[in-house]
C-alpha cells in the first residue's frame, strides 16, 4: 500500500471529533439528551467494483505490453447532520501495471453552510473550475494525465486536493477561495506507466528511467492559494481567477538533472454563456514563472500566456459536438532560445485544436464518444475513442483507446506514441 | 294551449341550459391557459420525488430516481426555474440538472449539468427539447412543457369529462410528430391523455395520467388542495417501449429561494433537495 494520508487523515478526525463534541451541547442545552442516535442522518454506503484490463498496441521497449491491469473497489460513505455534511471515498486496487496493492482516498470532507452568505469545505477534495472541456488553464488543481491516457474512467482525470475551499457569496459577487496547505502536484508521467521524452537523456524512457524530482513538501510554506471571483449576468458566466503556488509538473529542473516545481503564479479570466444555438466560452491566462520572471533561465520554465475559445453545440438529436482552439504562447522566446543548451527547441506558440464527439443510441444506453486532441504546430494528435454500454442500471460495459500520433518524439503528444494502447472494462455498481 | 305552454317551458328550459352553457364556455385559449397553468405553474413552488420506470420492448427494466425543485419566475406562467438531483442509478447518482425555463419562444432554455465525481459544472446546450429525458419515454419537453406558442390549438371534441385540443405544431420542421390530441379533465384543466400522432393520423406515442391526487397546501394563508397527476404512463409504439413516472411527496409553496438555483446549489445541493 502507497500514498500514506496519515498526517491529512488525522487532520480530518481532529477536525470530525471537535466538531462532534461541539455541537452536542448545543443540543444539550435545547434539552434534547437523546441528541446522538438522531443526529446522523442514516449513512448512505455506495460504490462499485471494475475489471479494466488494456495493452499496448505496439512494443515499447521502455515499458510493459499491458498498458492497465487492475480490480478496483471504490466506496463511499455520506450522512449528515443539521450542520455538516460529511464524505469519505476511497479506491482501493490490485494493479498489475505496478505489481502491487494500491489505495487512494479520493475524498474525505467536511461541509458545512455556516451561513447565508458562506459555505466551508474542509478535508480531501476534487476541485475544478474554468471553462474549458478537458483543457484547463485557470483550474490549477492536481489532474492525473497518467490515469487518463491509461485508459481509466475520466473521473480519475481529476486527482483530489488536500485543502479548504470556502466560499463567499455576496450580491457583486461570489469569491471561492481554496487554501492547500501543502503542495500537491499534478500526478505527472514519470515512466511509471507511460513512457516519455526524458530531456536530460535526450530519448525516450521509461519504467528504467523515471524522473526524479524534489517536490516542495513543507506544510503551510510550500503551500497554493488560488482564488475565482465569478458572477452571472444574464446567464453569462463571467470569472477571474488567481493563483500562487508551483508548477503543477516539474516546470524546471535543478543542474544535476533532478525535476523540480518552480514557483508560479496564475492570473486570468474568463466567460461562458449562450451564442447562437450552442455555448461559447473563452478563456485566458497568465502564467508567471515566479522564479525565473525574466527567462533567462534555462532551467526554468518561461512565464506562459494561455488562450482557449470554445463552442458546443447539439448537431443532431442526442448527438453533441464541442470544439476548441487553444494556444500555449511562451513569453520572452528569444532569452528561451538564446539560452537553450542543447536539445529541440520548443515553438513560440503551441496551438492545439480539440474536438469532441458525443452520440447517444439505444434510449441513451450506449454512448460512442470521441475526444481528439490535435496540435498543427507541434504535428502531433492525441484521440481518445470510447463506447460504453449500460447493459442495467448496475452493470458497465466500457471499450476505448488512447491513440498518440505524432512526427517527432519530444513533442506534448508525439512522445507518448509508443504507449497508443486499447482497453476495455466492467463495472458493477451498488 | 297545452303544447304552447310546454312549447314555451321547453322553451325556457333549453334557454336557462343555453345561458348556464354559455358561462361554462370557454375559449379554446383559455383551456389551453388553464391546462397550462395546472400542469406545470401551481402554487409559487413545489418539490417532488420522481421515480420513472422504464421498460423497453424485451421487458428490461431501468429505473431512475431524482428529488425535483421548482420555482415559478413570475405569476404570468412563463419562465421557471428546475432543479433535479439524481439518485439512481448509480452512475448519475448526485448529479444535478438545472434549468432556466424561459418563456419566450425565441430565447433557449440555459441548462447546466455538474458531475460531482469531477466537481466539474458544465453548461449543456439547450438543444432539442424533443430528446428523450435521462433515457426515459419522456422527452425534455414533457417535463418542463411545451410552450401553448409553439402550436396552434382547436377544440375538436367536448365529451361529459374531456375538452380534447388538436395541437397543430407552428413549426412543424421542429418536431416529429404531425399533431397532437390532449384531452383535458373539465374539472381540474389537468392534461389526462396526450396522443401523438406521425403523418396519416398514425398514433405513435401516448402519455397519460393514471393517478391524480389532492395535494393541501397554503397559499396565502389560506389551505388549498392542488390537483396534481402522480402517476403517469408514457408509451412509445415505434420501439415498443414505455416509461411508468410516479411523483411522490409532492409539496407546494414550500418558500424556495431562487439562490437555490444557482452555482453555489449545484456543486452542493440544499437539504430541500437531498432529502
Amino acid at each position: 500500500m502507497r500514498k500514506t494520508t496519515n498526517t491529512y487523515e488525522l487532520l480530518v478526525l481532529i477536525l470530525f471529533l471537535v466538531l462532534m463534541f461541539l455541537k452536542p451541547h448545543v443540543h444539550a442545552a435545547e434539552g434534547n439528551e437523546n441528541f446522538f442516535p438522531d443526529q446522523f442522518a442514516p449513512v448512505e454506503i455506495h460504490g462499485f467494483l471494475e475489471m479494466r484490463a488494456g495493452c499496448r498496441t505496439q512494443k515499447d521497449s521502455n515499458e510493459r505490453g499491458r498498458s492497465v491491469m487492475e480490480g478496483r473497489l471504490q466506496a463511499e460513505f455520506f450522512t449528515y447532520t443539521d450542520w455538516a455534511e460529511f464524505k469519505y471515498k476511497g479506491d482501493v486496487w490490485g494493479d498489475g501495471v505496478t505489481e502491487r496493492g494500491e489505495y487512494d482516498t479520493r475524498e474525505a470532507w467536511v461541509f458545512s453552510r455556516p451561513t447565508e452568505s458562506l459555505d466551508i469545505k474542509v478535508g480531501r477534495q476534487v476541485l475544478t473550475w474554468g471553462t474549458g472541456d478537458l483543457v484547463f488553464l485557470n483550474d490549477m488543481f492536481p489532474k492525473d494525465w497518467q490515469s487518463y491516457f491509461i485508459g481509466r474512467d475520466k473521473e480519475y482525470l481529476k486527482a483530489p486536493s488536500d485543502a479548504a475551499k470556502i466560499s463567499f457569496f455576496t450580491k457583486p459577487a461570489n469569491i471561492d477561495v481554496v487554501y492547500t496547505p501543502k503542495f500537491d502536484p499534478d500526478r505527472y508521467i514519470t515512466g511509471e506507466y507511460i513512457s516519455y521524452w526524458n530531456g536530460t537523456q535526450k530519448s525516450i524512457a521509461g519504467q528504467d528511467k523515471r524522473v526524479h524530482s524534489k517536490k516542495p513538501d513543507s506544510w503551510f510554506q510550500d503551500d497554493e492559494v488560488a482564488m475565482r471571483v465569478y458572477r452571472n449576468i444574464n446567464n453569462y458566466e463571467l470569472a477571474l481567477y488567481g493563483y500562487r503556488g508551483f508548477w503543477k509538473r516539474p516546470g524546471g529542473q535543478t543542474p544535476s538533472g533532478i525535476a523540480i516545481f518552480p514557483g508560479l503564479n496564475v492570473y486570468g479570466a474568463s466567460a461562458r454563456g449562450q451564442v447562437g444555438p450552442g455555448i461559447g466560452n473563452i478563456e485566458l491566462a497568465y502564467y508567471q514563472s515566479a522564479d525565473d520572471e525574466s527567462g533567462s533561465d534555462p532551467l526554468i520554465n518561461n512565464s506562459e500566456m494561455r488562450y482557449l475559445a470554445g463552442y458546443t453545440q447539439d448537431l443532431a438529436k442526442d448527438f453533441n459536438v464541442s470544439l476548441q482552439y487553444y494556444v500555449e504562447q511562451l513569453l520572452d522566446y528569444s532569452d528561451y532560445k538564446a539560452s537553450l543548451t542543447g536539445g529541440p527547441a520548443r515553438d513560440r506558440g503551441r496551438h492545439v485544436i480539440t474536438l469532441q464527439l458525443t452520440k447517444l443510441l439505444m434510449n441513451q444506453n450506449l454512448e460512442l464518444s470521441l475526444s481528439s486532441y490535435y496540435s498543427p504546430s507541434d504535428r502531433d494528435a492525441y484521440l481518445r475513442p470510447n463506447i460504453r454500454y449500460k447493459y442495467n442500471d448496475k452493470i458497465v460495459l466500457e471499450g476505448g483507446a488512447n491513440i498518440f500520433l505524432g512526427e517527432e518524439s519530444h513533442t506534448f503528444f508525439g512522445q507518448f506514441e509508443n504507449n497508443t494502447n486499447i482497453y476495455a472494462a466492467v463495472r458493477y455498481s451498488f | 294551449m297545452k303544447t304552447t305552454i310546454i312549447t314555451a317551458c321547453f322553451g325556457l328550459f333549453i334557454g336557462f341550459a343555453c345561458v348556464e352553457g354559455q358561462a361554462k364556455e370557454l375559449t379554446v385559449d383559455e383551456i389551453v391557459r388553464k391546462a397550462n397553468h395546472m400542469a406545470l405553474y401551481q402554487g409559487a413552488d413545489g418539490k417532488g420525488k420522481v421515480t420513472m420506470v422504464i421498460k423497453d420492448k424485451q421487458g428490461r427494466i431501468r429505473k431512475r430516481e431524482f428529488n425535483m425543485l421548482r420555482k415559478n419566475d413570475d405569476n404570468k406562467d412563463r419562465d421557471q426555474k428546475y432543479y433535479a438531483f439524481f439518485q439512481a442509478p448509480a452512475d448519475v447518482r448526485k448529479m444535478v440538472f438545472m434549468v432556466h425555463k424561459h418563456g419566450a419562444l425565441e430565447k433557449d432554455d440555459d441548462r447546466w449539468l455538474y458531475m460531482p465525481s469531477l466537481d466539474m459544472v458544465k453548461r449543456i446546450a439547450a438543444g432539442d427539447k424533443r430528446t428523450s429525458f435521462v433515457g426515459s419515454d419522456f422527452l425534455y419537453e414533457d417535463i418542463s412543457g411545451r410552450s401553448p406558442a409553439e402550436d396552434k390549438h382547436e377544440l375538436i371534441k367536448t365529451t361529459d369529462r374531456y375538452y380534447v385540443l388538436k395541437n397543430i405544431p407552428r413549426k412543424p420542421d421542429n418536431v416529429e410528430f404531425e399533431y397532437y390530441l390532449a384531452h383535458i379533465d373539465k374539472k381540474t384543466f389537468l392534461p389526462m391523455k396526450m396522443e401523438f400522432f406521425k403523418k396519416d393520423d398514425r398514433l405513435y406515442r401516448v402519455i397519460e395520467s393514471i393517478k391524480v391526487e389532492e395535494i393541501q397546501a397554503e397559499e396565502n394563508g389560506k389551505k388549498v388542495a392542488y390537483p396534481t397527476v402522480t402517476v403517469s404512463l408514457a408509451k412509445d409504439m415505434d420501439n415498443g417501449s414505455s416509461t411508468e413516472m410516479t411523483f411522490s411527496n409532492a409539496r407546494y409553496n414550500i418558500g424556495l429561494s431562487s439562490k437555490i438555483f444557482t452555482e453555489r446549489y449545484l456543486r452542493r445541493p440544499p437539504r430541500k433537495a437531498m432529502r
